[in-house]
């Protein structure tokens, strides 16, 4: 296993190129639900589950199912019902399972099925981790790891944005500028500061 | 007739998919660095609109309320399919820079938006409309965002350098500039159309 790959998928995906901020898959629950802290934690955690989860269906789907058969061009179809399919499962196992988590998630995990951040990861895995054809050597644990850290640097941009939005919502802004637009602007100045990370190096 | 005009018009003014209804922006965001690919993206959300608006509204009435949302899904996503290998096959160079922007047509909340709002409940040829004003809303949204990007971030425009000497803003055309542009483009006009 490739140490340095398995740093900058880690380091990558929370910090350098962070979902939201830098490839801007995921932007309607992250404009859409971080104006309060705890409603944006919820979310988060919930993101992280469900991506972690189809990074492995779908890997798993792509390689012994699509691969085999020469079916690439189903890959958007298939992926995209089987996230949506998943995630009304995982709905009814927390469910059954754990009724607080299930409370705390509440109307976000539905939600999950059209956020792009999920079919994003998906794809951007069969594009990064599959060579010609063939999957790379540990390519079903990169594909985990980067599902799991995308997940995680979803949940870190919430929780930083939630955060400033509260404080904003007690100053005097104009009019215009209230809510979303606002929001983007805000976005934008953390988009900048997270370019800094952009200094490491392996 | 005036009334399929005006299904038309709404889309590229009030009820702009970008500016006023605020969807969509993912794309819109990602992959405004240049007119070109934003034309690209805005012609090929377009054809996913209409195809997947006309066929919905075509078979309303056979879909099973409870399981629509998958229905939809699938229609939308045999359009984005088509689109992602036309694109390969005779433009791989706008197909390599929309990148994954392609596959991920298929959650474009403006797509899902006027299949469960409009499609499912309207005739087809209003739904063609409807998408038609959308589908042109969207694109020119696009094109508006990523004009002022190319321009201020690289000092060209459709690739044409516009003037001699001139020092480009490279923030504008990395991922912070996509957003500061977005948020004041709103705000501007959230100013001038009075929207609340």
């Amino acid at each position: 296993m490739d140490l340095g790959l398995l740093l900058s998928i880690v380091i990558g995906n929370i910090f350098i190129s962070n979902f939201i901020l830098f490839k801007f898959l995921g932007l309607c629950p992250f404009i859409g639900v971080s104006r309060k802290t705890g409603p944006a934690l919820s979310m988060g955690a919930a993101v992280i589950f469900v991506m972690t989860l189809s990074s492995i269906i779908t890997w798993c789907i792509y390689n012994f199912l699509l691969l085999p058969f020469n079916m690439e061009f189903l890959r958007t179809i298939s992926f995209i019902l089987v996230i949506a399919s998943f995630v009304q499962l995982a709905e009814m196992i927390i469910l059954k399972t754990n009724p607080t988590l299930y409370r705390v998630l509440g109307v976000y995990l539905p939600l999950i099925t059209t956020n792009c951040a999920i079919l994003g990861v998906t794809v951007l895995n069969i594009d990064m981790f599959f060579k010609e054809g063939k999957a790379l050597s540990f390519s079903f644990f990169y594909a985990v790891l980067q599902g799991f850290c995308a997940g995680l640097g979803f949940l870190l941009a919430m929780l930083l944005m939630s955060g400033i939005r509260e404080r904003l919502d007690i100053l005097d802004v104009p009019d215009s500028l209230k809510g979303i637009p606002l929001a983007f602007i805000v976005a934008s100045l953390m988009s900048l500061a997270f370019m800094g990370f952009s200094g490491f190096k392996f | 007739m005036k009334k399929l005009f005006q299904e038309f018009t709404k889309g590229i003014h009030r009820e702009n998919p970008i500016f006023a209804l605020a969807l969509g922006l993912c794309p819109t965001l990602a992959i405004s660095t240049s007119v070109k690919t934003g034309l690209g993206m805005g012609l090929a959300a377009t054809f996913v609109l209409i195809g997947s608006n006309v066929i919905i509204s075509a078979i309303r009435n056979g879909i099973p309320h409870k399981i629509r949302i998958p229905c939809f899904i699938v229609i939308i996503a045999t359009f984005v399919t088509i689109v992602e290998l036309v694109m390969q096959a005779y433009f791989p160079p706008l197909s390599k820079q929309l990148g994954i922007f392609v596959p991920l047509i298929v959650v474009n909340c403006i797509i899902m938006c006027r299949a469960e709002g409009f499609a499912a409940k309207n005739p087809p040829t209003r739904s063609l409309f409807d998408a038609l004003g959308m589908g042109a809303g969207f694109t020119l949204g696009l094109v508006l965002i990523s004009a002022i990007r190319e321009a201020i971030g690289s000092g060209r425009l459709f690739g044409y350098i516009l003037f001699k000497g001139y020092q480009p803003a490279l923030t504008l055309a990395l991922a912070p500039g996509a957003l500061l542009v977005l948020g004041l483009l709103l705000g501007l006009s959230n100013l001038i159309f009075k929207r609340k």
